[in-house]
């Protein structure tokens, strides 16, 4: 056993010895391996955080949303159904929500304007998200101008900039008075946008829904699973796109372990044939390119694993930067929640490290089988 | 002792350019023994040394080591006489690692990695502590007066020192034989008599010496105690030294 341990130790001694007398190739080597790494992984990273963000984002969720609908189309709500609903058996509570869209044409931004449940606002004030604040230069205390129904310019003052975790959801984000909201938008007394609805089980939520439905027949009600799915979707579709990243950089690893697995240089062959004439078994040979690629691609895969953590949870994705601004002009710059999958890295260790060690001992295990009496001639 | 009985070895048998190397030969090589085997090129020379040395099978005819060391042999002591030519490669790698130093016609050295570190090649795979046979290399390199140069790149060494280096680590396992191929081809008057009086050491360890050359440096020299004569692959004459 000892003796099997001092023969790997001694092979490895001997294959980081070979590694450095080829520096400059085995440095670049592991440089552009460490590069291709760092894109899987933050890839792997980057699309688990989002759907961990998009779980996080729907916890406070209600259970139930409830819409009135109108020739297909979302329609204002008339707050009097929530007190009918409420009385529906399994219903723990009603609230009715106001929330829209406001379109501002100098930053030609889109920002989501909502009346919040508790703590609002007084009326003449208001909070904004903070990538509303960065783009318009609005901070605590200026005074904010929207643009009403009637084209007039209505002056709130910002009293808090929102923070900036979550940011993914709150970056777009005015959150105004109930007064100020209607008044803005000329949005009916005694209509919501919509009602939530809570239930004491969640399993009663089906039968709750059929119930609305059949006492309400033009409302809509939208369960919170699925929300969860279309946030999913939505996150998957962010995801889609790196996953075309995520394609690219599997395809430069695989032309790049194809590369190396195509052969040897005459100067490797020439040192495995004096390797077998001086005594070395064919296994040998095999062992020691098998550390030669195990230690390059175990040291690209941590530093490759290591660089992507502090990528996409340090320093918020920033080469995915485009990927997550598809669809505004509010930029989020938010730092996603730490996490380390065990599976994850388990399947990124068999993309990486196996595959280019597999390709190290191929084209060896060729040149290692050939007769020893080689090198003499 | 070494026996080679009727060894005949081919090569792309049963193709229209079959060549034949080495042709029906028969040798006793005792222990101990100082041999040259000497001949023009292509007479098969070293063929011959690849085939004492396990490192090619023969076509036909058997090679039978008695009294070396045969390891992972099961049921065999070292005494024993061992038929070598129908071994597999694992038991014949571990034959040529424990019994057999080669000395190589340009030396072959790894370049890049240190003298020492070529010194101690042979011995990686062996399963030897590494502070054992690293100490036994650095006595070696002693020996041959190159310790200062244990950290030197092998590539910048002056052909005497090469020359040295390729004998060292020919001696690193402790071999009972030492097989050297055209020694002295790359090396001047002087260094080939330093080359044939430091192989004479050897013999006088009771190592046996082989080697294979035709240089007439080696095999007119004294030191020899028999000098094969080849030609065509096939012997042509012994000559025996007193």
């Amino acid at each position: 056993m000892s003796g099997l341990l001092a023969r790997h130790r001694n092979i490895i001694d001997f294959a980081l010895s070979s590694l450095l007398r080829r520096k400059a190739k085995n440095i670049s080597l592991l440089a552009v391996y460490t590069l291709i790494v760092i894109i899987i992984a933050s890839c792997m990273l980057f699309i688990n955080a989002l759907k961990q963000e998009a779980a996080a984002v729907l916890k406070d969720a209600p259970d139930m949303v409830v819409q009135k609908m109108v020739a297909g189309r979302h329609d204002l709500m008339p707050v009097s159904r929530g007190e009918v609903i409420g009385g529906i058996t399994g219903v723990r509570g009603v609230t009715a929500r106001l929330w829209g869209y406001y379109y501002d044409a100098v930053t030609r931004a889109n920002y989501t304007l909502t009346v919040s449940d508790g703590g609002q606002p007084a009326p003449g004030s208001i909070y904004i998200g903070s990538a509303i604040a960065r783009l318009t230069g609005f901070s605590q205390g200026d005074l904010m101008p929207l643009r009403t129904y009637k084209g007039e310019s209505k002056l709130l003052q910002v009293v808090r900039v929102l923070p900036a975790e979550a940011e993914i959801v709150s970056a777009d984000l005015i959150v105004l008075s109930e007064k100020d909201f209607r008044e803005l938008f000329n949005f009916p007394a005694g209509f919501a946008t919509d009602l939530a609805v809570s239930a004491g089980n969640p399993l009663e939520l089906a039968t709750i829904a059929a119930k609305i439905v059949h006492q309400f027949p033009d409302t809509r009600p939208i369960m919170k699973s699925e929300m969860l799915r279309t946030y999913d979707s939505i996150f998957d579709w962010r995801g889609g796109m790196i996953v075309v990243m995520f394609a690219v950089a599997v395809l430069a690893f695989i032309i790049f372990a194809w590369d190396k697995a195509s052969g040897l240089s005459a100067e490797e062959r020439r040192e495995i044939g004096i390797l077998k004439s001086i005594g070395w078994e064919t296994a040998d040979v095999l062992l020691l390119k098998f550390w030669e690629g195990a230690i390059i691609s175990l040291t690209a895969f941590l530093c490759g694993a290591t660089v992507a953590y502090c990528h996409v949870f340090f320093f918020s994705a920033s080469l995915f930067e485009h990927a997550l601004k598809g669809w505004a002009v509010l930029y989020p710059q938010f730092r996603l929640a730490p996490s380390i999958n065990a599976y994850q890295l388990t399947i990124l260790f068999f993309l990486t490290v196996v595959p280019y060690t597999a390709a190290t001992i191929i084209p060896s295990w060729r040149s290692a089988t050939v007769d020893p009496d080689s090198s003499m001639r | 002792m070494i026996e080679l009985c009727a060894i005949t070895k081919s090569f792309a048998v049963g193709l229209p350019y079959q060549l034949t190397a080495v042709r029906d030969v028969s040798l006793v090589i005792e222990q101990g023994q100082f041999v040259v085997i000497k001949g023009p090129s292509g007479s098969g020379k070293t063929t011959l040394l690849t085939l004492i040395g396990c490192m090619a099978r023969p076509t036909s005819g058997r090679i039978m080591l008695r009294g070396l060391p045969h390891p992972g042999l099961p049921g065999s002591a070292d005494s024993a006489e061992v038929e070598i030519t129908s071994l597999p490669e694992r038991f014949l790698t571990a034959i040529r690692r424990a019994t057999f130093g080669f000395i190589f016609q340009h030396f072959n050295l790894v370049r890049g990695i240190t003298v020492l570190e070529n010194v101690m090649l042979p011995a990686y795979p062996t399963g030897e502590p590494y502070e054992l046979f690293r100490s036994r290399a650095l006595q070696l390199l002693e020996l041959f007066s190159i310790s200062r140069h244990a950290a030197t790149p092998v590539d910048r060494l002056s052909g005497g020192e090469t020359q040295r280096v390729a004998i060292a680590r020919a001696l690193i396992n402790n071999p009972k034989v030492i097989i050297a191929d055209e020694p002295t081809a790359h090396l001047d008057s002087g260094l080939s008599s330093e080359f044939m009086e430091i192989l004479s050491t050897f013999q006088a360890q009771g190592k046996t010496v082989l080697i294979a050359s035709h240089d007439p440096l080696v095999y007119e020299s004294s030191i020899p105690d028999m000098v094969v004569q080849m030609r065509d692959g096939a012997i042509t004459g012994i000559t025996r030294q007193q």
